[in-house]
């Protein structure tokens, strides 16, 4: 295939070429970065929460008015017997807070009291001995808390952690390469020591916005139940016994004690739930992404049909002339898939920077990441083969033009 | 003449129909997602208070200990402590002013003896909502002596007072907070401003509004805590008054620019002076408007930015495929246009007419625009954000939106129009 007179052809349709190429171009740039925030929001979904999710929900409960801290503990206690009595549950615990909850209470650790910059944030979540087994967390080194160990405490920040459980992530940070088993950490902003008792596998913090990624699996579990405000249960239900423990549990907590505060709304998610609400804006944003790369696609494959159709109904003539002349369809096929790959490849080069310099933006102003290389090399093998996909039908129909037609005027 | 246009183009448009349903499609999707993600946008960086909002400003200063203090890259804090906003209020440096924090207060119908809920609640004092103009239905406000004394009274919203007392005038009857009794003074019309500016952590404050409004002082004695705290050191919650910690704004209404410069030499003389008593360590100050306070504090997600200029791309896209087969469409016509010129049509009549079938696939698209726009809103208001549900289309970007197509389709007919006008006639004649 000759390329030099299908690129004099081209210099003839100037307006057209430029269009279909800087058509291609601007696609190019938006579906790159599309499908990079795409894949950058749903490597954050996807990721572990170190949690046993199914068969797990959450209740959360207040009291109607502020108790003294000693009549608070001793209701959690009842509620949680009740709990446990029920046939449909598993296991229960209670807890400030839990994994992906979206905020709650954390605080900075240091490694020494004299210490005046933080090594990291981490989430805290108060704990009991049951905690572990609710969540189907595992611990990877030491022990869990024993009954014996979990108090009660009201909502200061005077913080009695002798003994903590910490994630293997938290651990992996404060003591890169070492055990932080029996190692001691400030994790209250008192000066009093904490010893790390066990470290659980992954297990991740209730933070999931985007700044807080570096702490992201950084947990504490401080053995105690917190009094002062209100209060989260989780709850394991038996295996497939989920919507009956759910039910019966808000029941059993109703007949224990009428006068709380369960909120209609989201007093009580599966863990499933809790789950799809702090990643409800990266859903939207993926599928929001997707939507617009498809639409567009088709919309640049169809300009792309529209136009090499016009082009083929005017050169009939000259098609015809051609094959008179002794051009075979494959020859007329090949020119006008030729004629599109160089567009295409055009329209790509350009379409490289805009994306390049689109990603740069984005990196400055959103704080997104650098894209991979990979994206511009899928984004431009899809738009090379949209465009021969979109030019075949009209270069077909040009292969099939009649060498008569070249006595015919046009 | 205009009359003539129009019937070539819709005869034109009606010859490739395939074509043109294409070209007012692609135009119809670039536009609908402008016009919904610009809709989304404008609701977000609204001016929550119209006509106010420039009064009203928010000091701000830093407590924090000198630890890690670079002088120039430190930001003051969004909050204040009870001794400095205090120490602020008590110095009436402004003609109206207000405390302010947002808490979640457990309300409970006295009379019905219904189960108690959470309703969000503001912890105020008695200038801020005359200062922010929130309109009574019954009763009225409190007074600056209800909030030295402590009074347990309430002002509720319109969606409370419906809840509660069915709508009907409640002033005078009790509610339960928090456990405590607290006297209805005054039921709000509907006051809700989007967002609510008034405290932090308004990314997620739109919709109905706040339901209770009550002194700051009586709602601290039965126990209403602050959603937001932050604390610096070792601090018993319990006691907020005297812990370390930030959780009280203020805001005050100065009416000039003087007024301002004036409050913000006051603010930074405060400072000095607590740093010359080994109080402060760092001396950043600032004095935003609200408008400002909104961008400090990020109401406008960088989801939403990226959608709009997505969206923006998106329509770009479609203006260029319009152009590209507007052009196609207007080339093979070379011939047609010939026969026109050489019958005397001027080359600003076919100009004319061509921009007249642009004009006419734009405003297809504008119709049709409008429907994918109400399409994605409808889609935006079945999203769990808090905003969601105001995402409304209304009549400024509804007239937008026709402005936006036909200035997109006319855009496009541009360079087809201009080619078909210079058209030589004679060639295409001769090869007739």
């Amino acid at each position: 295939m000759q390329i030099g007179p299908i690129l004099v052809a081209l210099r003839r349709h100037k307006a057209g070429t430029t269009l279909i190429a800087l058509q291609i171009a601007l696609t190019l740039a938006i579906v790159c970065n599309a499908l990079f925030i795409i894949q950058q929001r749903l490597v954050r979904v996807d990721r572990p929460s170190g949690v046993q999710e199914s068969n797990l929900f959450v209740i959360q409960n207040d009291w109607p008015e502020k108790l003294p801290s000693q009549d608070a503990d001793a209701r959690m206690r009842a509620d949680l017997q009740a709990l446990r009595q029920l046939g449909s549950v598993q296991e229960v615990s209670s807890s400030n807070s839990f994994p992906l909850r979206g905020s709650g209470w954390d605080n900075f650790v240091r490694l020494s009291p004299d210490q005046v910059k933080m090594t990291t944030d981490t989430a805290i979540f108060f704990s009991d001995e049951h905690t572990l087994a609710t969540l189907g967390a595992r611990l990877i080194a030491g022990r869990n808390f024993s009954a014996d160990e979990v108090g009660s405490q009201s909502g200061t920040d005077r913080m009695h952690a002798r003994q903590i459980i910490i994630s293997k992530g938290l651990a992996e940070i404060l003591f890169p390469g070492g055990s932080a088993l029996g190692k001691t950490i400030y994790v209250s902003n008192d000066n009093a020591p904490s010893t790390v008792i066990g470290i659980t596998d992954t297990l991740q913090a209730h933070m999931t916005g985007v700044w807080a990624k570096p702490y992201a699996y950084n947990a504490v579990l401080v053995p105690a139940r917190l009094t002062g405000d209100g209060t989260f249960y989780l709850v394991r239900a038996r295996p497939g016994q989920l919507a009956d423990a759910m039910r019966q549990a808000k029941d059993a907590l109703y007949a224990q004690s009428p006068m709380r505060i369960i909120p209609a709304q989201d007093g009580i998610m599966t863990f499933a739930q809790v789950r799809h609400r702090a990643y409800d804006g990266d859903y939207g944003m993926a599928i929001l992404m997707g939507i617009i790369s498809a639409v567009l696609l088709v919309i640049t494959a169809a300009g792309i049909v529209g136009l090499t159709s016009f082009w083929v109904g005017q050169r009939r003539r000259q098609i015809g002339v051609r094959r008179a002349l002794g051009a075979r369809q494959r020859d007329i096929l090949g020119y006008f898939l030729t004629e599109n790959l160089l567009i295409t490849l055009g329209g790509v080069l350009l379409g490289v920077v805009l994306a390049v310099s689109m990603n740069v933006w984005l990196v400055i102003r959103m704080g997104s990441q650098p894209m991979s290389p990979l994206y511009l090399v899928a984004g431009v093998l899809m738009l090379l083969l949209l465009g021969q996909g979109a030019v075949l039908a009209p270069a077909v129909k040009a292969s099939r033009v009649p060498p008569v037609e070249a006595t015919r005027s046009v | 003449m205009f009359g003539y246009y129009l019937n070539l183009a819709l005869r034109s448009l009606g010859r490739n129909r395939v074509l043109t349903t294409l070209m007012v499609l692609a135009l119809a999707l670039g536009i609908g997602a402008c016009i919904t993600t610009l809709t989304v946008l404008r609701l977000l960086s609204g001016d929550p208070l119209p006509g106010r909002s420039a009064q009203l400003y928010y000091p701000q200063i830093d407590p924090y200990p000198k630890n890690g203090y670079i002088p120039g890259e430190s930001k003051p804090q969004e909050n204040l402590t009870w001794v400095d906003a205090n120490n602020l209020f008590d110095a009436h440096r402004a003609p109206r002013q207000a405390l302010v924090a947002l808490g979640s207060a457990k309300i409970q119908s006295r009379d019905a003896g219904g189960r108690p809920f959470f309703g969000d609640a503001v912890m105020t004092t008695a200038d801020f909502l005359p200062m922010l103009g929130a309109p009574f239905r019954y009763g009225s406000g409190w007074s600056a002596d209800d909030d030295a004394a402590g009074a347990r009274v309430v002002v509720i919203a319109d969606f409370l007072n419906q809840k509660l007392f069915g709508g009907a005038n409640s002033v005078g009857r009790t509610l339960r907070l928090n456990g405590h009794d607290f006297r209805v003074v005054g039921v709000l019309d509907h006051f809700s401003p989007q967002p609510r500016f008034y405290a932090i952590n308004i990314g997620r404050s739109y919709g109905d509004g706040d339901g209770a409004f009550l002194p700051l002082r009586a709602a601290r004695a039965v126990q209403l805590d602050p959603n937001n705290i932050s604390c610096w050191e070792a601090a018993d919650i319990e006691h907020l008054e005297t812990a370390p910690c930030m959780w009280l704004g203020l805001w005050v209404q100065l009416t000039d620019a003087t007024a301002v410069a004036n409050y913000k030499r006051f603010l930074d003389g405060y400072v000095r002076e607590q740093i010359a008593q080994g109080r402060f360590h760092r001396t950043d100050t600032a004095l935003p408007d609200v408008l400002q306070w909104l961008r400090i504090e990020n109401v406008v997600p960088d989801d939403a930015r990226l959608q709009a200029g997505l969206a923006f791309g998106f329509l770009l896209i479609c203006v260029t495929n319009t152009i590209g087969l507007l052009l196609a469409k207007c080339l093979r016509r070379s011939r047609e246009i010939g026969v026109r010129r050489a019958l005397g049509a001027t080359r600003g009549a076919i100009f004319g007419q061509f921009m007249v079938e642009a004009a006419m696939v734009g405003l297809a698209g504008g119709l049709l625009g409008l429907a994918v726009a109400e399409l994605g809103l409808w889609g935006i208001r079945h999203q769990p954000a808090e905003y969601a549900s105001l995402a409304r289309l209304d009549v400024s970007m509804f007239v937008f939106t026709f402005i936006v197509a036909l200035v997109s389709a006319l855009v496009a007919g541009l360079l087809p129009a201009w080619r078909a006008c210079v058209v030589s006639p004679a060639p295409q004649l001769k090869s007739a």
